[in-house]
């Protein structure tokens, strides 16, 4: 579950201060699926990263599971990401070098999981996307649906309780975007929180609950 | 993370910019090769030299005439020294204990010549000691006879090259060789030893001291060499030596004592710097391979950036993203060391085989020592870029695509 209370982010732009979300309270509750919408730099992928612990507010307090995270050190906050929450992204950011098994094994390397430990959950991983005859492909031999499936399965390999997708599917077609979104939303049923940074208005609708923004603020009641 | 997959996932990565990561590594080896190969001709040089001054033994003290004063100051004012004579080296001989040779020599130049054939070569006069003292051996005839120091017959021994030239070959026991005006005998032909410290031992004649300082006219030894019973004692054979030629030259220290040891220390000394400089000459490049491995590095970060972002998304910490790039920037420089190990011992083995006089060796810590360096070099040159990879801002990372 997410909590936060009274998040502010600011930047310095040159001698201007940007206000990036103002006083921001809100609560996602285990299990929810939370598409949040509103205009370009209206403040939703900030607040998306403040969820994902990429980025800290200015002010105010942000809750994970119960646990503040506000004051955590750099290395703390790595540790919650890497067991906490998976990131989906917009433009997929698989390693090339590497092939989809060598994607989806990279949190685990790094994590220090046991080499026969990653194969098995990495086979596993594949398989929730549908992409074990894909495993030894680079992703320049995917199609965009195919690469966004094996950053999923990256996101998800860990076992984080959240998943926050910035844009999923703005970068695929109509057809590729909507099995994404059957994926994710199939996570979701199985209990993983997930949190979706979207301006298409059918994954809103689609959505438990969706927040809108703008300027900083959440201008929509919950709903 | 294991060290296994750290070094694994750096593999992967220099293999994603191949001629880059090749280009890097050659800069270090050619770095450390030209350590290795600069320290092994330097060494070759020290082992050559040493190992010349070794055979002339240890357990030898050289009297040289005057006083040389090694240890700066001013000469000493007064005195011209005493002639280094005959008799002083007698009295040595008889009076300073566990000497077991001794071998005055005096040496000059003349014109040797045999039948209308004739060489102006060095004419070295000594007595029988000198063959033992300086390990030569005859391969026909016998050397000097032995007998009293004063007492000088008129018989020679020659080098393998005079026989050749004077003698066209043939067998010269027996005959006739004049030096100067003076007619010797031959009784001997000296084997073939080579050049030693300056003397080519081949190309010269071999006459008895007594009769050397009539034919050159001398009153003064060139030195007298001694050989001590055992290392050991040369320390008080030294010091007899230094009390006996006090007291017969009128209670004055003129004579200069070396012996081989310190002649060797200061040798191996002048050569051991001379390798350090060397060696510190070629540390040279491989600094400048570490500034390219440095600026491979720095590409590979800026090009790796939104990389390094999903790498902080998925729980990297800042620790192993340094860990990582510093695993790539040591492997880089590791492979350039061995490459540069395996060109150098290639080059001292054909060196050695094309100079076989000069028996140039990698010394252990020159190895060692270039090893390390180069994953240093890596590791130190590797550490600014690693750490701006770790220092990077994941969200801005993330937004390059």
């Amino acid at each position: 579950m997410i909590a936060l209370k009274g998040v502010s982010r600011e930047f310095q732009v040159g001698d201007e201060t940007v206000h990036a979300l103002k006083d921001i309270d809100l609560e996602i509750t285990g299990g929810d699926y939370v598409a949040l919408m509103g205009p370009s730099g209206s403040g939703k992928s900030t607040l998306l990263n403040v969820m994902g612990c990429l980025d800290r507010a200015t002010r105010g307090a942000y809750l994970l599971d119960g646990k503040d995270v506000t004051g955590l050190s750099e290395t703390e906050l790595a540790l919650v990401r890497r067991h906490r929450i998976g990131f989906v992204f917009q433009f997929f950011h698989l390693v090339p070098r590497l092939d989809a098994a060598g994607n989806v094994e990279l949190p685990m390397v790094f994590a220090g999981v046991q080499r026969g430990e990653r194969r098995e959950r990495v086979a596993k991983a594949l398989d929730s996307v549908g992409l074990s005859h894909r495993a030894r492909h680079r992703p320049n031999q995917l199609s965009g649906g195919e690469r966004q499936r094996v950053a999923i399965a990256r996101a998800v390999v860990m076992g984080p309780s959240i998943l926050l997708a910035d844009e999923p599917t703005g970068n695929l077609d109509t057809h590729s975007g909507r099995e994404i979104v059957e994926l994710i939303e199939r996570m979701n049923a199985n209990g993983l929180t997930l949190v979706v940074v979207t301006h298409d208005p059918a994954i809103g609708r689609r959505a438990r609950k969706t927040i809108a923004m703008r300027d900083g603020l959440i201008v929509n009641g919950m709903g | 993370m294991s060290p296994l997959d750290l070094a694994l996932f750096a593999l992967k990565a220099l293999r994603g910019h191949r001629l880059r990561s090749v280009l890097s590594t050659l800069g270090v080896a050619i770095g450390v090769a030209s350590v290795v190969l600069l320290t092994g001709l330097g060494e070759g040089a020290r082992i050559y030299v040493t190992g010349e001054l070794a055979t002339l033994g240890s357990n030898l003290l050289i009297v040289l005439p005057g006083k040389v004063e090694t240890s700066g100051g001013l000469p000493l004012i007064g005195g011209v020294p005493h002639d280094l004579t005959l008799a002083d080296a007698e009295a040595i001989r008889r009076r300073v204990a566990l000497v077991t040779r001794l071998a005055p020599i005096t040496v000059g130049q003349a014109t040797v010549s045999c039948g209308s054939l004739n060489r102006h070569i060095p004419v070295l006069g000594t007595t029988s000691d000198f063959q033992e003292i300086r390990r030569l051996r005859v391969a026909r005839g016998e050397f000097l006879p032995p007998g009293e120091i004063d007492r000088g017959s008129p018989v020679c021994v020659v080098g393998t090259k005079v026989q050749r030239e004077l003698f066209a070959g043939a067998n010269p026991l027996g005959q006739t060789l004049r030096v100067g005006e003076w007619r010797f005998r031959v009784i001997g032909v000296m084997a073939p030893k080579g050049e030693s410290v300056g003397f080519d031992l081949d190309d010269i004649v071999i006459i008895p001291v007594a009769t050397a300082m009539k034919v050159f006219d001398q009153t003064t030894l060139f030195r007298v060499m001694i050989e001590a019973n055992s290392y050991e004692v040369l320390g008080s054979v030294k010091g007899q030596v230094k009390e006996v030629m006090i007291a017969r030259h009128g209670g004055e220290e003129d004579i200069t004592l070396i012996t081989q040891d310190s002649v060797l220390a200061s040798f191996n000394k002048i050569f051991t710097a001379l390798t350090l400089a060397l060696a510190g000459i070629a540390a040279i490049s491989l600094t400048v391979a570490g500034i390219g491995i440095m600026n491979v590095m720095l590409v590979s970060v800026s090009e790796r950036t939104s990389e390094i972002g999903l790498m902080k998304a998925v729980g990297v910490t800042q620790r192993q993203i340094v860990l990582a790039f510093l695993a790539e920037a040591s492997l880089l420089s590791a492979a350039g060391g061995i490459l540069g190990l395996i060109t150098a011992q290639v080059l001292v083995r054909l060196s050695v085989q094309f100079l076989p006089d000069l028996p140039a060796q990698v010394p252990d810590w020159a190895v060692m020592s270039a090893l390390f360096i180069a994953v240093g070099v890596g590791l130190v040159f590797g550490v600014w870029p690693a750490r701006r990879a770790s220092k990077l801002d994941p969200i801005q990372a993330l937004a390059r695509r």
